[in-house]
């Protein structure tokens, strides 16, 4: 439905010309803040990825390489690429499957009459206004070979060799995405419990009347009507595992076991090294992944504006 | 509605007493299970923070205190400069969220409440820009911000980068794209009589804007406003990128030089991981009501 009701062009034509003016502004300057920063950014990096420029002097014909970024990157002669997918794969694999689900399972379970909801509810998203790097810090209490605490119990529990959680390259991705965990699954709880606050009650009752269990209830008439918060929550989880970095970074900066994409561009490009054109194209790697995400919620978006 | 409230007293009534008793417990005790399993870390870290180093150092960090005391604390703060932290941080999120706000709502009131051509098109391009990993476009960003020539009143030295200005400049972008989409599908809930009457009366839309959009929104803005002061508060990754001196970057992107100085510390680490988290803990506490309702503005409509 068009905002103005049935004859939007008819309500346009009551504004002035100063008016439409006026709009203009309203939308002009930050969209224009928006296209150059972000988007023009995302176009430059993609450009960028086609050359081996190291950001001094100027850019000439002879730094155009062609695809060979792409190539070093895909056929394996830069060895930190592939791991670096499937850390972020094992990231989104995590969440989707186990923090999602649980988060989602815990909203279900807070949703009925409980005494103390309020209270459990609190908890499960307290994690959910911290951030990922205070999340890292407060991680590295738990796992921290000398100083934490479940290798100090493992120990006084007879363990005489516990693992280096963090410091581990087989274990460390797993570590970190249990603490990036803690604090999904107390998001996705709140978007899921917001849902299931605005779910018709009398849906549930009728099956509840006609004698479906409430698995059977759940899984028959609530999920399915929750298709469009399902929808965010998965697209949700999807952009989290694609950004993460945060923990990564305030671990041990992004390296020996947690590659991720989005460490590989920060330290090809800014930090310590200078490969400006080729942290560009895992950036553009990074770019054409979360379009898949990105592109499901915008056409959500189209056709809620469209019905 | 009233056939539910008439159902409900009685489905509840006759069914915990029969069979439910056992499933009951059980969820109450699967609930404070996890919520204990959820508590912990905090608790931990709040534990060691208030146990002095030579304690921890005799007995181990899994034992009980001898003693405890703020000493950490206060040493965190003293050294690794936290109340500057603070300030840092204060200058870039208080501008960054006000103008973050009026220009998105600027923005979602001239797109949700007219018709134009290419509406939907801004709206997705504002909804997708900030939906987009911050790392796909750090490169390019970092160069402009090496680049751009800016006066000295904004910047003391000429550039974006390593400046409060830069900081807030690309919070603001990046997060009046979701502010827009939150903004705009509230503002699609409004009553459209008002606004087509004061149109009609001749009243300018800045003046609607300002006298009656603005004031009918004003709950998803307090909402908006305390999610988006967490959110550049949280943040970690621009200020780590963008701003090079140690003593400018706010509190979150500090605790990298925290990391660094206190590697040995355990327990002076935690304090100051601690100092860093508590004003969004704070605020989640006494807001938590409008917290919620800006995360979900955002998922759902209305």
């Amino acid at each position: 439905m068009a905002p103005l009701g049935p004859s939007p062009r008819r309500r346009l034509s009551l504004l002035t010309r100063r008016d439409k003016v006026v709009l203009g502004w309203m939308v002009g300057v930050p969209l224009l803040l928006d296209l150059a920063l972000i988007w023009g950014a995302a176009i430059v990096s993609f450009l960028l990825s086609f050359t081996n420029w190291t950001g001094i002097g100027g850019i000439t014909a002879s730094n155009v390489v062609g695809l060979q970024n792409y190539e070093d990157l895909f056929d394996g002669t830069y060895p930190f690429f592939w791991p670096a997918v499937q850390h972020n794969l094992l990231w989104l694999a995590f969440l989707m499957f186990v923090a999602t689900p649980l988060g989602i399972f815990m909203a279900v379970l807070l949703d009925r009459e409980i005494r103390g909801t309020r209270v459990y509810q609190t908890v499960f998203y307290l994690p959910v206004v911290l951030s990922l790097a205070v999340i890292g810090l407060i991680w590295q209490l738990q796992y921290s070979v000398d100083n934490g605490f479940v290798d100090n119990a493992l120990r006084a529990l007879g363990n005489e060799n516990p693992p280096d959680w963090f410091g581990d390259p087989r274990l460390n991705i797993w570590s970190a995405v249990v603490a990036a965990s803690w604090r999904h699954v107390g998001y996705i709880m709140i978007l899921y419990l917001a849902g299931l606050k605005a779910f018709d009650p009398t849906l549930r009752e009728a099956a509840t009347m006609d004698g479906a269990s409430e698995r059977q209830t759940f899984f028959h008439v609530v999920f399915p009507a929750m298709r469009p918060i399902n929808i965010v929550i998965v697209v949700i989880t999807a952009i989290e595992a694609l950004r993460a970095f945060d923990i990564a970074y305030i671990i041990n900066g992004g390296r020996n076991g947690l590659e991720l994409l989005s460490t590989l561009i920060t330290n090809n490009s800014i930090s310590e090294s200078n490969r400006i054109g080729f942290g560009s194209a895992i950036a553009v790697v990074l770019l054409v992944i979360s379009l898949v995400p990105i592109t499901a919620f915008l056409v959500r978006m189209t056709r809620e504006e469209q019905t | 509605m009233t056939i539910a409230t008439v159902v409900r007293p009685v489905a509840v009534a006759v069914r915990p007493r029969r069979r439910l008793r056992p499933r009951r417990v059980l969820l109450y005790g699967f609930l404070t299970f996890m919520a204990a399993i959820w508590l912990f870390p905090l608790v931990w870290a709040i534990y060691t923070a208030l146990r002095p180093y030579a304690d921890t150092q005799q007995h181990g960090y899994v034992s009980l205190a001898t003693s405890l005391s703020i000493d950490n604390f206060v040493n965190a703060w003293n050294q690794a400069n936290i109340r500057q932290a603070y300030v840092n941080t204060a200058i870039v999120a208080v501008p960054g969220v006000i103008v973050t706000l009026l220009a998105a709502s600027l923005v979602a009131f001239a797109l949700s409440r007219f018709s134009w051509r290419f509406n939907l098109l801004v709206l997705l391009l504002f909804t997708a820009g900030n939906l987009l990993p911050q790392q796909v476009i750090i490169v390019p960003l970092y160069r402009l911000y090496l680049l751009l020539p800016i006066p000295p009143p904004l910047s003391d030295n000429g550039l974006l980068y390593d400046q409060y200005v830069g900081i807030t400049l690309i919070h603001i972008v990046f997060q009046t794209g979701f502010s827009v989409f939150v903004l705009s599908n509230y503002m699609k809930t409004l009553p459209q009589e008002l606004m087509e009457a004061a149109l009609v009366d001749g009243a300018s839309v800045f003046r609607i804007w300002r006298s009656i959009v603005m004031p009918l929104c004003r709950p998803a803005l307090a909402a908006l406003a305390i999610l988006e002061f967490t959110f550049i508060y949280n943040d970690f990754f621009w200020a780590l990128m963008l701003m090079k001196t140690g003593d400018r970057r706010p509190i979150t992107a500090s605790l990298q030089n925290l990391q660094g100085q206190f590697f040995i510390d355990t327990n002076l680490l935690a304090a100051g991981a601690l100092l860093a988290a508590v004003p969004t803990i704070v605020v989640f506490f006494v807001l938590q009501r409008q917290f919620v309702r800006g995360l979900t503005l955002g998922s759902t409509k209305g």
